[in-house]
């Protein structure tokens, strides 16, 4: 603990045991000249952040989010426009739903990669070496890919939210359903974001985690359309009440029933299996040998 | 100071350290050897807390090595050159090791610098060779300016200008009062560059002790005797007399004796009294690779055999390779015969004066003292043809 932080006092110690050792001995013990001081979350955070703005995976899977929530959300619009036909009363703002739900997969992505790329390269090794504090490798991980995810979703969605809405001529959408649509909408990807960095933590493996997550937000939606018996209709009501895909429509009350989530409820869901997700990649990455 | 006290570990069933005890102090270049699949890596990697030992301890200075503080600052290691993200540039690499410990930006540029990697700082290490993978490597290890430095084979792939720096490296690191441990499986490597050693075959504790020490405790030192080489009766009377004395006397190819047992002056008394000239009398040191191999012949996991080529060949009686029995792969050599110091080795030609002195074995012809006339010989001649040549072509164009 103290080794490092008084250069003069573990110089006596190796001094005085010199005549004990039989090879050849130095003067002294080194010491940097340059003081040490503890590392920081901080410092993790920096450091994180210098490694997903390096790596081209970052700006292809955010900017092709980008790309899709733009061009899909100016598309239905002008879609809706041209074929003139009036909402029936479907909020402006649910229009931006087709394009959240293809940018999660983009997320999804880079959660996954932010930390499975280390596994598959190697680089974690020399990381863990850095910082052997894996809570602090891992919390800084969630917290640069958390902060700008959200960030850059939040920017996104409001940006095609106050196109769209410009563009067509309907209701103008309350400040709640605004929040909703917009800060609520990007909190839930960017939690679903890293529920796969959590994955990819416990996977370690792109492809594979990356699969995973996918079949997350896809197969209840999936398997619930197969589910003819009506003995499974308690289960497939909830299959699909409970996919990503209603999860996201209820932020612009869209869901496809009215029994499943509603308001702000899928972001509490989502956070709590993502809190479990991550205290499970911490124990695995603690225990595990990398 | 690095202090391991029973480690051991295991993978399923097997165990890939055991029992390993061992100090590593500093100021010195400690050298870690062992056959390939012994453990080195294993242990690395445990000293380093990236894998966990399932019985033991391994500490840095007192501490665990997840519980201290600052670790690049205190630690620094090369595991493995490859453990970088190839898509991200060098310099990103570093910075990002940087900020972990809070190093400032500018000590990246620094070590850059130290490795001479500052002309592809900002290229992906991706397209980078071994060499430089290892020359980015020992740069993560030197940022934090560590107390204790650990090197994973550092040597592979560099050019022989890399090896002398990372030789020298080495020895400056520890001569700054460091401790560094470095493991290879290059023994010559490890004579130039080690102080101490410390020998694991089989996840075992073979060897912990200085290399001169290894050097005598596991070879035999030897001296190289030589009678002139006219009298070959001269050769027969020493060789006889050396072991009526108590030597082992072991001829050598060259025509010179190899004497075990005696010490150099009894040799040269011995000479002295049964009226034998002597041209050489010279202490010799097995080298550190023979001292290796005979230490770690019995823990070697992966051992090579002749390739038979048995399945390639089609079905021809006593053909080919059937009719040489010499050729399957023979039973297992005490030692493998390493050339050492030219001992086997052909010399030279006009470099080795031992090699030069038997050749007039008949000296009338040879007016000039032997070491010289067969030197200047061959040079000069192949000097005036190639500058003939030279003058010939460069006159053709005009």
């Amino acid at each position: 603990m103290t080794t490092p932080s008084t250069p003069p006092t573990p110089q006596a110690p190796y001094q005085q045991a010199a005549p004990q050792q039989a090879y050849h001995q130095p003067q002294g013990f080194y010491t940097s000249p340059i003081p040490v001081r503890p590392a920081t979350l901080g410092d993790a955070i920096a450091s994180e952040w210098t490694k997903i703005r390096s790596v081209r995976s970052t700006m292809w899977t955010l900017g092709v989010m980008t790309a899709l929530l733009l061009v899909i959300g100016v598309l239905t619009a002008v879609a809706v426009s041209a074929s003139d036909s009036n909402m029936n009363g479907t909020p402006v703002l649910s229009l931006g739903f087709f394009g959240v739900l293809l940018g999660t997969i983009c997320v999804i992505t880079l959660g996954v990669m932010t930390i499975a790329s280390e596994y598959g390269t190697g680089m974690i090794r020399t990381t863990l070496t850095a910082c052997p504090s894996r809570g602090r490798v891992l919390g800084a991980k969630a917290l640069v890919f958390f902060l700008l995810t959200f960030v850059l979703t939040t920017v996104m969605t409001t940006l095609v939210a106050l196109i769209q809405s410009s563009m067509l001529d309907a209701d103008s959408p309350s400040g709640a359903e605004w929040l909703r649509a917009t800060v609520g909408v990007s909190l839930y990807v960017a939690t679903l974001g890293l529920l796969a960095l959590a994955v990819g933590a416990l996977i370690r493996h792109s492809a594979g985690a990356i699969t995973i997550m996918i079949g997350v937000v896809l197969l209840p939606l999936v398997l619930a359309l197969f589910m003819f018996a009506s003995s499974l209709e308690g289960l497939r009501d909830a299959l699909l009440e409970y996919s990503v895909p209603n999860q996201l429509s209820v932020f612009y009350d869209n869901s496809v029933s009215t029994s499943g989530p509603s308001g702000w409820e899928p972001l509490w869901i989502i956070i709590g299996v993502t809190a479990v997700a991550l205290g499970g990649a911490y124990l695995s990455m603690n225990r595990r040998d990398v | 100071m690095i202090e391991a006290v029973g480690l051991t570990k295991r993978y399923g069933a097997k165990t890939a350290v055991y029992n390993l005890s061992f100090q590593v102090r500093p100021g010195a270049v400690t050298g870690f050897l062992g056959p390939n699949g012994s453990g080195k890596s294993t242990t690395m990697r445990m000293i380093l807390g990236l894998d966990r030992p399932t019985s033991g301890r391994v500490t840095i200075g007192g501490h665990d090595f997840r519980s201290l503080p600052n670790a690049p600052r205190q630690v620094g290691a090369l595991l493995d050159a490859k453990a970088v993200h190839g898509g991200r540039s060098a310099r990103n690499h570093l910075l990002s090791l940087a900020q972990l410990a809070g190093i400032p930006e500018a000590r990246v540029d620094e070590v850059l610098g130290v490795v001479g990697l500052q002309d592809v700082a900002r290229k992906r290490s991706k397209g980078f060779s071994l060499g430089m993978g290892q020359r980015l490597g020992i740069a993560a290890a030197l940022l934090g300016d560590p107390q204790v430095l650990l090197f994973d084979e550092p040597v592979n792939g560099l050019d022989p200008e890399g090896i002398l720096w990372v030789r020298n490296l080495m020895r400056m690191l520890a001569s700054e009062g460091r401790t560094v441990f470095v493991s290879s499986h290059l023994m010559s490597e490890m004579a130039l560059t080690a102080d101490h050693l410390i020998v694991i075959g089989r996840g075992q504790l073979m060897a912990d002790m200085s290399v001169k020490d290894f050097i005598s405790a596991n070879s035999a030192d030897f001296a190289r005797v030589r009678v002139p080489d006219e009298t070959p009766e001269q050769r027969e009377k020493l060789t006889t007399t050396l072991t009526e004395a108590g030597g082992q006397v072991m001829p050598e190819p060259d025509g010179a004796l190899r004497v075990t047992g005696l010490a150099l002056p009894r040799i040269s008394d011995l000479a002295h009294e049964s009226d034998v000239r002597l041209w050489e009398l010279s202490p010799h040191q097995a080298s550190l690779e023979e001292a290796y191999m005979r230490m770690t012949q019995g823990a070697v996991d992966y051992r090579s055999t002749a390739d038979q080529r048995a399945h390639l060949q089609q079905q021809q009686p006593y053909a080919g390779y059937g009719q040489q029995p010499g050729y399957a792969p023979p039973p297992q050599q005490p030692v493998p015969d390493v050339p050492q110091q030219g001992w086997y080795a052909p010399p030279p030609p006009g470099q080795n004066p031992y090699a030069a002195a038997p050749a007039p074995t008949a000296p009338a012809q040879a007016p000039t003292p032997a070491p010289d006339a067969p030197a200047p010989a061959p040079t000069a001649p192949a000097a005036t043809p190639a500058d003939l040549t030279k003058r010939d072509t460069s006159e053709d164009p005009r």
